[in-house]
């Protein structure tokens, strides 16, 4: 469904802390908008849940609600130990789920 | 026999005025239904389970823009102080409106292996509020502030 996209650092010495950016294409639909032909209201469909998780382990998450804008952003840093690989989760109200993945070799 | 007079228009007068502000009260629901700062408080207690009564200033800091052009999307970046050890971390951070349609915005859930206790990301800003902060540390205190924003063209539908 949506496209996601993330700059995460490649290569980090152990103990840096690296910042992650994240983008995702969504309306981010708050079910407040009108139908400016009809004036229905246009029903709600966000992003809920944001998760991130490093080999497995979830290390930051966030919570959506309808305040959030469109094509939603977010950065946040981890403390990178080893290598591995990030996974990055993004669920949708009606299910649907966004997984985008990166490796980071620590030196 | 005055006396009573004027007790009978006291009550009066006090129907009367207790009928216009309950009037009042349900156009301010039925109408834009806006979160306001006791609206956001409320939810605040929900959210912390009456621990934002104990809230102290200080540590969080919210970021944004002092004038927001485009409310569609405000950026807005959160800064807990913390060392972010396994015993002592920022544990969730949220973001709560008191202008807008619903006071939630959104929460952030750290973990000492997130090093800072840092998220930035963009948020929708229906009119000129305050927005505030709140973080939730490992140890149960609470920590807020209030951060005023100027929007100039509100971004919730219409």
């Amino acid at each position: 469904m949506a496209k996601a996209r993330v700059k995460a650092p490649k290569k980090a010495k152990a103990g840096d802390i690296v910042t992650i950016k994240t983008l995702i294409t969504h309306k981010m639909e708050s079910g407040r908008r009108k139908n400016k032909k009809t004036g229905e209201l246009i029903p709600r469909h966000i992003i809920d849940k944001f998760t991130a998780k490093f080999n497995g382990t979830e290390f930051f998450s966030a919570d959506w609600h309808g305040a959030v804008s469109a094509n939603p952003y977010m950065s946040f840093s981890y403390k990178a130990e080893k290598s591995g690989e990030f996974e990055f989760i993004w669920h949708d109200e009606k299910g649907e789920e966004t997984v985008k993945k990166s490796k980071i070799t620590v030196a | 026999m005055t006396k009573m007079k004027v007790e009978v228009l006291d009550r009066r007068q006090f129907v009367i005025a207790a009928g216009a502000s309950a009037t009042a009260l349900i156009a301010g629901f039925t109408g834009a239904a806006n979160a306001t700062p006791e609206k956001a408080m409320e939810y605040m207690t929900k959210l912390t389970n009456g621990g934002v009564a104990k809230a102290m200033d200080g540590k969080i800091k919210v970021d944004l823009p002092e004038i927001a052009e485009n409310g569609n999307t405000v950026p807005v970046k959160v800064s807990v102080e913390s060392d972010m050890s396994a015993d002592d971390y920022v544990k969730t951070v949220h973001l709560i409106s008191e202008g807008n349609p619903a006071p939630e915005m959104a929460s952030f859930h750290f973990t000492p292996a997130s090093g800072r206790a840092n998220a930035a990301a963009r948020m929708r800003l229906a009119k000129t509020q305050n927005v505030v902060g709140i973080a939730e540390m490992s140890d149960g205190k609470i920590y807020m502030s209030k951060t005023q924003v100027k929007v100039t063209i509100g971004g919730c539908g219409g």
